[in-house]
């Protein structure tokens, strides 16, 4: 019987040009030590299989893998981890005893058992293919399903939406601990520090500046850079321009008569 | 090839990220792991539509898209409280509910 | 059989007054004691009319029924509360109410400076009313139920002061023991029951003829173990003399006159069980004759004059056991010196209380002496008990005693002669024991302390004595004249032949009163012609210390029951503490101990819990793997 779906060659060529990829980003993922690496891995495979989901002609999804997916909750991860703490790394050392040997074990055990059991089932019919249900467009064929047989799915999702939306602005909540310091405890604070350099406050941005790149420093009073002008990452690296160039000349102070 | 290859890349796409669930120590790699475990669900759903002719398996895995990002929402959430207050990302720090 | 209504009125008008007594508690105090007297005389007169009526009529029409109620009726067992008077039972009738009201009219003087006086009566009261329904009953079931009753009173009347420790035990004792011949009384009805089908007098004795001899043997040993319980016979004897706890009057009236008795009732009526099964019989007459001698040794020790009259009324009830068990022949004289020794033992009980009442309640007889001129009434009337006691004629006893030494020894072969030695030598040591009570109590030198002032007893106390002397002293001849008793009895017991004499009776008396004679003696020479020390003298042989000690009936009773059943009962206690309690201590251990296992896998890390979730994943996947294939 004349199979209803032949895969061409091109798929096969991209299957198996990606899939292999993919289980090493996989692997990768949960061997690097930096969590950092580990996100832009995720969101290789991430993309890789959006890649296979629009070859399978499921192009609405694929669409939504990439922009919900790799781009919505993996940038979510990153933002996340910046925050963390971008170094954070784990040391290889593993402290429950026994975890790893018993979870590759697992693991191996799952994994070989469910490959074969895919190998021997079978569904007691031919792929049938998506060019038929595709016919209308992928995305009104979604449609159709998704306002018909699946609305109410659909209703109780976006529910959800809601409510994962509330509870995490619930638990970002920072409660604060201790009242707020109001304008005069802060002053009072300022003038019983160790120093009174900094008693009336610091100077707003732009009032000693000579330039408005990051990487010049602005000039004190007595012609000395300010060290809180310039970020400690570049002062570390030794990105500073000599801000004396950008002194400003004699100034013409005379004023001209109105002809 | 048959379809079959995508279940298997499937099925070790989900093994793979099982083993890092339990594995890593850092809070946001595991969750990531749990991530890759449903995108490989995901793919099994979009080719079992594909056998089956019918985009029922599309729209199911659309919602699971949407049920991973909120519980990455809530989630995240959850770990940057617990970061707040004790300074560590590490999930074996949260070990109280014990004997 | 012709029905009478009158008959509950003996048991109703005593058990009115107990219940009234008990009931309306102290507000009874002034009058309680008047009523109860009342009560007890009012059945006595109620005995004495049935028995006018009873002697108008023809000896087989002599016995009447009275049915009360139907009281168990369940498939083919049929009980009902009935009443029989007939001529062995109006005898008993007229004794307990008899004996019961003098001792009642005693007790109204005796017991008046005690505060409880009104719960005594009740008590009396109650006794009365159970015994009379012991007697009056017309089944083993209905005589059950009175058999109870006589033993809860008698708990009760021992342990009346039971402030005291040691006579609340008394009580306790007296109970348990009579608990064991209770048993003895169930078994036998069961087994009549289970055999015979029916329960009734007449029914068994109807069934008798068929019945197998084991079957009868069977029912006459637990009847026997019965009233050895009731009547204080070897073996288990053991309680009577610690009875003597209670009130004299209790004594008197439980202890020697009615109670004790009811065992010798029991064989007597069950006589065609006992005909029909001679090993029971045999067993009867050495029980016996075990405790006549028994009682007559302790007897023969004893210091306190209560505890004397308990081991002399139970080598008493030994010969009416005694006679009892040695067939027709047996039975009417059992009764006759059940009778006589109702008067005289009652009147000898009633006299050591005035002799403790004028003594300020000292019971050691070592302590009395030359009493004989302080208490002339009580000296006379405590002397005709005595004289009647030890068989003197023409007093009550030597008829009785020794129509029982002549049917004993008549009995024929190796039995008679054994029975009859007994029982001679019984009476010579009877004769010793009591005249020592009364010398030491009545004719020896004074020995009491200055500080004690007999006097006579009051009149409601003597008038009683005295009127049971009179009856020690010509009951005897008005029942045997011309062999009046016997011919009363007689439709009762079945016709027997008649039987030979060995000895002529005059060669009977002429023995037993020289062994009278001889025991006399051999007390007036040891007590009445030497010194009698004021305390117990230390060296005495291993015999007198041996009779002192109840001839070790308490060190045996402990060896062989109380010590086991001790052991058994702590033995069970451990066992239950350490099995059962400890079984269901192992179940909550054996809970805690896998709860505590379970916890260790509580580790608190997110990642044990995971890779126990992935290890049952795989797991549900190696299920299906292995079902699919």
């Amino acid at each position: 019987m004349e199979p209803l779906l032949t895969i061409q060659t091109p798929e096969t060529v991209l299957f198996w040009f990606l899939a292999p990829l993919s289980v090493l980003a996989s692997l990768g993922m949960l061997l690097v030590k930096k969590a950092v690496h580990s996100a832009l891995l995720l969101a290789w495979v991430m993309v890789t299989l959006a890649i296979f989901y629009i070859a399978q002609g499921a192009l609405f999804l694929g669409i939504v893998q990439v922009v919900v997916y790799t781009g919505a909750v993996m940038m979510l991860f990153l933002f996340i981890l910046m925050l963390v703490g971008v170094d954070s790394s784990d040391s290889l050392t593993e402290t429950i005893t026994g975890l790893r040997p018993i979870a590759i074990t697992a693991a191996v055990g799952f994994g070989g058992l469910m490959v074969s059991l895919l190998g021997r089932a079978t569904l007691g019919r031919e792929p049938v293919g998506l060019d038929a249900a595709n016919g209308p467009g992928n995305v009104q064929g979604l449609a159709a399903l998704l306002f018909s047989k699946y609305v109410w799915p659909f209703e109780v999702i976006s529910a959800l939406l809601i409510t994962a939306a509330v509870g995490a602005m619930v638990l970002a909540h920072h409660q604060r601990t201790t009242p707020r310091p109001t304008q005069r405890e802060q002053s009072v604070n300022r003038f019983r520090s160790d120093s009174l350099a900094g008693a009336a406050g610091l100077p707003g941005p732009g009032v000693f500046a000579r330039h408005n790149a990051v990487d010049v420093p602005a000039l004190l009073p007595d012609g000395t850079p300010a060290p809180s002008s310039i970020s400690a990452t570049l002062k570390a690296r030794g990105d500073v321009i000599d801000s004396a160039q950008f002194q400003l000349d004699n100034v013409d102070t005379s004023v001209e008569e109105e002809k | 090839m048959s379809l079959d290859n995508y279940l298997y890349l499937s099925a070790i796409l989900f093994t793979i990220g099982a083993v890092g669930v339990v594995v890593r120590r850092n809070a946001i790699v595991v969750f990531m792991c749990i991530e890759l475990m449903l995108n490989a669900a995901n793919l099994s759903l979009v080719t079992f539509s594909r056998i089956n002719g019918t985009l029922d398996g599309q729209v199911v895995a659309f919602f699971t898209m949407v049920v991973a990002a909120c519980e990455v929402v809530v989630g995240l959430a959850i770990i940057v409280t617990i970061y707040r207050s004790r300074r560590s990302a590490s999930i074996d720090d949260a070990s109280l509910l014990k004997r | 059989m012709a029905t009478n209504n009158g008959l509950v009125y003996l048991i109703a008008l005593p058990l009115f007054g107990a219940l009234a007594l008990l009931l309306l508690g102290r507000k009874a105090d002034k009058w309680g004691h008047l009523l109860a007297t009342a009560m007890s005389a009012g059945s006595f007169a109620v005995g004495l009319i049935q028995l006018s009526q009873m002697l108008d009529r023809e000896a087989e029409l002599r016995p009447v029924t009275q049915k009360l109620f139907t009281w168990i009726s369940v498939g083919s067992f049929n009980v009902d509360a009935s009443l029989l008077l007939d001529q062995l039972s109006i005898c008993f009738v007229l004794l307990i109410t008899g004996v019961g009201t003098l001792i009642h009219i005693y007790s109204i003087s005796y017991m008046s400076h005690d505060k409880d006086r009104r719960r005594f009566f009740a008590y009396l009261n109650l006794f009365i009313a159970a015994m009379l329904l012991l007697v009056l009953g017309d089944s083993y079931l209905n005589l059950y139920v009175g058999w109870e009753g006589v033993g809860l009173a008698s708990y009760l009347l021992i342990g009346f002061w039971n402030q005291k420790p040691a006579y609340a035990t008394a009580s306790k004792k007296a109970f348990v023991m009579n608990r064991i011949g209770d048993m003895g009384l169930s078994f036998a009805i069961m087994i009549a029951f289970a055999s015979l089908g029916t329960v009734s007098f007449s029914g068994v004795k109807e069934e008798a003829e068929f019945a197998s001899e084991a079957t009868m043997t069977a029912i006459g040993i637990m009847l026997l173990v019965a009233a050895v319980g009731k009547s204080a016979q070897f073996p288990l004897q053991a309680w009577l003399g610690d009875a003597m706890a209670g009130p004299t009057p209790v004594s008197a009236l439980i202890h020697a006159a009615t109670m004790v008795t009811a065992g010798v009732y029991l064989i007597v009526r069950s006589n065609f069980v006992f005909d029909a099964a001679p090993t029971a019989q045999l067993l009867v007459v050495i029980v016996g004759a075990i405790t006549l001698l028994f009682g007559a040794i302790i007897g023969m020790a004893k210091d306190d004059i209560k505890k004397a009259l308990a081991a002399s009324t139970m080598s008493q009830i030994g010969y009416m056991i005694l006679a009892s068990g040695l067939g027709p022949a047996g039975y009417a004289f059992a009764i006759m010196h059940l009778l006589t020794h109702g008067f005289f033992k009652a009147g000898m009980f009633l006299g050591a209380g005035s002799v403790m009442h004028g003594m300020n309640d000292e019971v050691n007889m070592r302590k009395y002496g030359g009493l004989r001129k302080f208490m002339p009434i009580t000296f006379v009337t405590f002397g005709l008990g005595y004289l009647a006691i030890i068989g003197v004629p023409p007093f009550a006893g030597f008829y009785s005693k020794d129509m029982i030494i002549e049917t004993a020894l008549n009995a024929g072969g190796a039995k008679g002669i054994i029975l009859g030695s007994v029982t001679l030598l019984g009476a010579a040591i009877t004769a010793f024991y009591m005249t020592r009570v009364m010398i030491l109590t009545f004719t020896s030198p004074k020995r009491w302390d200055d500080n004690q002032h007999p006097h006579e007893s009051p009149a409601l106390m003597w008038v009683p004595m005295v009127i049971l002397s009179i009856g020690s002293v010509i009951s005897g001849y008005l029942l045997y004249r011309g062999k009046a008793f016997k011919h009363w009895l007689e439709p009762l017991f079945e016709e027997h032949g008649e039987h030979t004499e060995l000895l002529p009776p005059i060669v009977v008396s002429g023995l037993a009163l020289t062994m009278v004679a001889i025991g006399v003696a051999i007390a007036v020479i040891k007590y009445q012609l030497s010194e009698i020390d004021n305390v117990a003298p230390e060296k005495v042989s291993i015999f007198t210390r041996i009779a002192r000690r109840d001839l070790l009936q308490d060190d045996v009773n402990e060896a062989l029951f109380m010590r086991p059943g001790q052991a058994l009962t702590s033995a069970l206690v451990k066992i239950d503490d350490s099995v059962v309690d400890g079984a269901v201590r192992g179940v909550g251990k054996m809970a805690l101990g896998s709860g505590s296992a379970l916890r260790e896998t509580q580790t608190g890390f997110v990642r044990s819990y995971a890779v126990l979730i992935l290890i049952g994943a795989a797991a549900l996947i190696a299920a299906i793997w292995v079902v699919t294939t």
